[in-house]
């Protein structure tokens, strides 16, 4: 224990130690949330990675056959059919849509492509030559695209997911080796300090009821000895006068008692 | 008439025939397409290209070689080429050598058109126009702001107008779908075209008729096939078909209610000429079709080049030099995406 370097800074009181204690079970319960929190972001980081690779495999395939086919459509075509698809794109028939998911807290946009029907001036492209080929090249394309948005909506949940991860991993290891020891050592050193304080206490009451029967021992002495002198006294008061009667022990007389400590 | 013909022919035309028959000897061969599709890198390529006519085209060309670089030199040289045999064409020959660039024509204007209701700029669709269907007022196209305006400023004046006003009204011109008005107008444009060859007489009329036959009835063919399953109605598909070939008329009947491909091959099949190719190509394999009719044209171009004194040599040039620049884009592409194993599924040997 490093001692008072790693604590907080508090008065050693009873009032001070039911705080801390509040806030070791607070930190606690903080942890072992956060804990599952990280392990279920875990989870998910790991299927994404997953999903991630698989995906990323479809799309060398995909890509390839695409450009093929557009390869395929040009020769079918020739090459101005590019133009004469360029030029008739009116709208977008591919859009993409976002929203948001929420994994254990953390949110996480969403990319999802939703093809628009209704295009039907494309249709007759390439009639005279290479029409099938376009369309086929269409089809790849689309296909390709689907699986780029389902693959960018992989990544950025993949990215935002590893940033939420490392936040909350610090977090745990924040609690686990800095709060909780820190709350600790308080806890620790406020009950060395009251440990302290009654021990300083009970050595304190000790020398105050030694010293108390310091006192009376001295009082009983000095009685003892009063009463031998009255002893005396009435010794030789018996030969004067018998009726004097016991003067040591008179109630009346005697002035304070000592205090009784125990 | 065919002797005639032969006396007279050198005159005007004897110069130019040579010219072009110095060309086609330029054309790739087997053993050069051989090379090329070993080559592992578009590089590779540049460098076989470099001994043939395309040397000097992409001598020039830096490093990063891309398929579409490759492709535009070599368009660039059957376009010098042409330009060069146009320039020095006597009168019949040059309206035969013009004919045969209508097809870019027409698609340069569509193009162009269409830019244009999609308000896109000018110079732009300049450059994405096929340089050998270029005329002098195309610039102007753009200059119209609706399709009324179009026809009578512009259209008017180019070679294309007779198919512009006997075809399509002014109505049309604003609803109809732009690939069904490029297609009138190509149908219009090689029936144009047929009764021309037919008026020159002679053996181009011969050698043309059954390439122009050719030519119409693939038409026809990829009309149909690519139609199948759109909203194009049967008497629409029927209007687009051209007025002869071999299939006509008996053929187009069948091919305009023809639903599936093994209808269209059915009513294809009655011409023996085509049932050859059909039989080449297996039950619901469509995807072969395309290299089998690119094959059957080249062929019948390449055989026209056995009869002297014609002008089909010009036209059938053009056709196969545009289907060499497919080939090298089809090899060009096939190495640039790695996929060798299909490289020769679209190659078509010319000789």
């Amino acid at each position: 224990m490093s001692g008072s370097t790693n604590r907080y800074t508090v008065p050693p009181t009873v009032t001070v130690l039911t705080v801390m204690k509040a806030r070791l079970v607070g930190a606690t319960k903080g942890h072992a949330l956060l804990k599952k929190k990280a392990d279920a972001l875990t989870v998910r980081y790991r299927q994404l990675l997953r999903e991630i690779v698989e995906a990323k495999n479809g799309m060398g395939d995909a890509m390839k056959g695409s450009f093929f086919s557009l390869a395929e459509a040009k020769y079918a075509g020739g090459d101005s059919i590019k133009h004469t698809v360029f030029d008739n794109v009116d709208r977008a028939t591919l859009k993409v849509y976002s929203s948001q998911e929420n994994i254990a807290g953390v949110k996480i946009p969403k990319f999802e492509s939703v093809s628009e029907p209704g295009e039907t001036k494309m249709e007759l492209t390439g009639l005279g030559k290479g029409g099938q080929q376009i369309q086929g090249c269409r089809k790849a394309y689309l296909s390709a695209i689907q699986l780029l948005v389902q693959l960018a909506n992989l990544q950025t949940a993949f990215m935002t997911l590893d940033v939420a991860l490392k936040v909350t991993n610090r977090r745990v290891n924040a609690l686990e080796n800095v709060v909780k020891p820190k709350i600790e050592n308080t806890i620790a050193y406020i009950k060395g300090e009251l440990d302290e304080l009654e021990r300083e206490e009970f050595f304190r009451l000790k020398k105050v009821q030694k010293n108390k029967q310091k006192v009376a021992a001295q009082e009983l002495a000095r009685k003892e000895a009063q009463a031998a002198e009255a002893a005396a006294a009435y010794d030789t008061g018996l030969m004067q006068d018998n009726t004097n009667g016991i003067t040591s022990a008179n109630l009346l007389t005697a002035s304070n008692d000592a205090d009784l400590v125990f | 008439m065919w002797g005639w013909e032969q006396l007279y022919f050198n005159i005007k035309d004897g110069f130019l025939e040579a010219i072009v028959r110095g060309h086609r000897g330029g054309l790739l061969t087997v053993p050069d397409y051989n090379n090329l599709t070993q080559c592992e890198a578009l590089d590779d390529i540049k460098l076989n290209l470099t001994a043939t006519d395309y040397g000097a085209y992409l001598a020039n060309e830096a490093s990063p070689l891309y398929t579409s670089t490759i492709v535009d030199k070599c368009t660039q040289k059957l376009v010098d080429d042409w330009n060069n045999m146009r320039c020095q064409a006597d009168e019949t020959l040059a309206k035969f050598l013009d004919f045969c660039t209508y097809g870019h024509m027409i698609d340069n204007v569509v193009l162009i058109v269409t830019g244009t209701l999609h308000e896109r700029d000018v110079q732009e669709l300049l450059d994405k126009c096929h340089p050998l269907g270029m005329f002098d007022s195309i610039a102007t196209l753009a200059v119209a702001a609706n399709m009324r305006e179009l026809y009578r400023l512009v259209l008017v004046d180019t070679p294309l107008a007779p198919y512009f006003s006997e075809n399509l009204t002014h109505e049309d011109l604003d609803e109809m779908n732009i690939e069904i008005m490029r297609n009138t107008l190509y149908k219009a444009y090689l029936d144009d075209f047929a009764a021309f060859c037919g008026k020159l007489g002679g053996t181009t009329a011969e050698v043309m008729s059954d390439l122009l036959a050719f030519e119409a009835d693939r038409r026809a063919l990829n009309i149909t096939l690519n139609s199948i399953g759109t909203e194009l109605t049967r008497d629409d598909r029927k209007k687009l078909y051209s007025n002869f070939g071999l299939l006509y008329p008996h053929g187009h009947n069948e091919l305009s209610i023809a639903e599936d491909f093994d209808q269209i091959r059915a009513a294809m099949e009655k011409v023996p000429a085509y049932a050859n190719v059909f039989n080449k190509l297996g039950y619901g394999e469509a995807q072969m079709l395309d290299k089998l009719l690119y094959e059957e044209e080249v062929k019948r171009c390449c055989a026209c080049f056995e009869q002297q004194f014609h002008y089909g040599v010009f036209y059938a040039y053009m056709k196969l030099r545009e289907q060499e620049i497919r080939n090298i884009m089809w090899v060009s592409e096939c190495v640039a995406q790695d996929q060798k194993a299909r490289i020769n599924d679209g190659i078509v040997f010319l000789f």
